[in-house]
C-alpha cells in the first residue's frame, strides 16, 4: 500500500465523526485525531504491528483507531464496545470511507471470557481512565487486551498510574514499554467541565507477552 | 459480521459446559456479500489459525460454502484458487440480520446490522 504520510494521515482520521452525546459513565471521550495518527503511525512504522494483521480495538467508540489500522493495511481490524450507540456512528464512518476489513462486536470488554483464543496478533486500545465511577477499569480492559493479543498490546493509561501499572506487568509477566509521554487535551465533552480543556498527562504504553514467561496469564 | 469474526466468537453464559459454547450456530435473515481486496499473504496466514470446521458449517449453513473441502489443502499457501475461495469465505460473507445461537444453552445473540450483540445481564454470567 502507498506510504501516507502523518500530516496526511492525521487530516483523515479528522473526518472521523465522534459521539453525538458522550456517555458520563462509559467514559466517552474521542481519541484526539493527532494522538490517533501518532500512535497508529508509531505501531505501523517502528513495530510493524498493524499490516496484514489481526487487530482488536477495545472500548473503540466510534471506531477512530480502528479506521486508523484499516487504513494501514490490517488484515482484519475488530471492535468491541458496550454501547451501540457509538458502534452505530463507527458503522457509518467505516462506510464512508469505504474500508471493508473491519468489523464490530457488541459486548462488555471487562467480561469477555479468559478463553478467548489468542487469534489477534495486536490489541490496540484508549480505555476508559477508570477514574469517574469505573475506577480499574482500565487495568480490566488491559488484562483482557494482554489475554487476546498473541505479539503486542498498545494502550494510553495516565502517566500518574505508571507505578502501578508497572507492578501489575511484572506480576502478570508481561514486558512495558513507555513509548512516548502525551498530552491529552480533554475537551470539554461535558457539562460538568468548568474548562474549556483540561490537559492530563498520558504514557502510549506497548505490552509484549514473552511467550516463554506468559503461563501466568493464561 | 464476517465469518472471520464468527469464528472466534463463543457464548459465556451461564450453564456452558467447559470449553464449550462454540461455534455459534448462525440462523441469518439477511446476508450480503461484499467486494474485499483479495489478500494473500493475510489469507494464507488465517488457514492455521481459523477452527476450520466451525468456518465451514458456518458457510455452509448460509449457502456460501463456495466449495470450500472439508480440510486445508497441502500447500495451501501456493494455491491461489483455494486462497481466493478462504477469502471470500472469511471475508467477503456477511451477515447482516439474524441470531447467533449457544450449541449448549441455546441463547440466542442478535445480529442487527451487522453486528452482534454478545452482551449478557448479570443474572447470566
Amino acid at each position: 500500500m502507498k506510504k501516507l504520510k502523518l500530516k496526511e494521515f492525521e487530516s483523515c482520521l479528522q473526518q472521523v465523526d465522534t459521539f453525538d452525546d458522550p456517555k458520563l459513565l462509559l467514559e466517552q471521550y474521542p481519541t484526539r485525531p493527532h494522538i490517533a495518527a501518532c500512535m497508529l503511525y508509531t505501531i505501523h512504522n517502528t513495530f510493524d504491528d498493524i499490516e496484514n494483521k489481526i487487530v482488536a480495538d477495545l472500548g473503540c467508540g466510534c471506531g477512530v483507531l480502528s479506521i486508523g489500522s484499516s487504513m494501514l493495511g490490517a488484515g482484519l481490524c475488530v471492535g468491541f464496545d458496550i454501547d451501540l450507540d457509538a458502534l452505530d456512528v463507527f458503522s457509518k464512518n467505516a462506510e464512508e470511507f469505504e474500508l471493508t476489513n473491519i468489523d464490530m462486536i457488541q459486548c462488555n470488554v471487562c467480561s469477555l471470557p479468559d478463553k478467548m483464543p489468542k487469534i489477534f496478533d495486536t490489541v490496540i486500545m484508549n480505555p476508559p481512565f477508570g477514574t469517574k465511577h469505573n475506577k480499574g477499569m482500565d487495568m480490566a480492559f488491559l488484562k483482557t487486551a494482554l489475554q487476546m493479543a498473541r505479539t503486542a498490546v498498545y494502550s494510553l493509561h495516565k502517566t500518574s498510574t505508571r507505578q502501578h501499572i508497572q507492578k501489575k506487568a511484572e506480576e502478570w509477566k508481561v514486558k512495558m514499554e513507555v513509548l512516548a509521554e502525551l498530552r491529552y487535551d480533554l475537551p470539554a465533552s461535558y457539562k460538568f467541565h468548568k474548562k474549556k480543556s483540561v490537559d492530563i498527562e498520558v504514557d502510549f504504553i506497548r505490552f509484549t507477552c514473552d511467550k516463554k514467561m506468559n503461563g501466568g496469564m493464561t | 459480521m464476517k465469518l472471520l469474526t464468527h469464528n472466534m466468537l463463543t457464548s459465556h453464559v451461564r450453564g456452558v459446559r467447559p470449553g464449550g459454547g462454540f461455534p455459534l450456530r448462525i440462523q441469518a435473515t439477511e446476508v450480503k456479500v461484499n467486494n474485499v481486496d483479495f489478500n494473500p499473504e493475510f489469507t494464507a496466514r488465517m488457514v492455521p489459525k481459523v477452527e476450520w470446521g466451525a468456518l465451514v458449517e458456518a458457510a455452509e449453513s448460509l449457502g456460501h460454502r463456495s466449495d470450500l473441502p472439508a480440510e486445508p489443502i497441502p500447500d495451501y499457501e501456493s494455491n491461489e484458487d483455494f486462497l481466493r475461495k478462504v477469502h471470500h469465505v472469511l471475508m467477503e460473507v456477511e451477515v447482516v440480520e439474524g441470531v447467533l445461537k449457544c450449541p449448549d444453552t441455546g441463547r440466542e445473540f442478535p445480529i442487527t446490522k451487522g453486528i452482534p450483540n454478545m452482551l449478557l445481564s448479570e443474572e447470566e454470567t
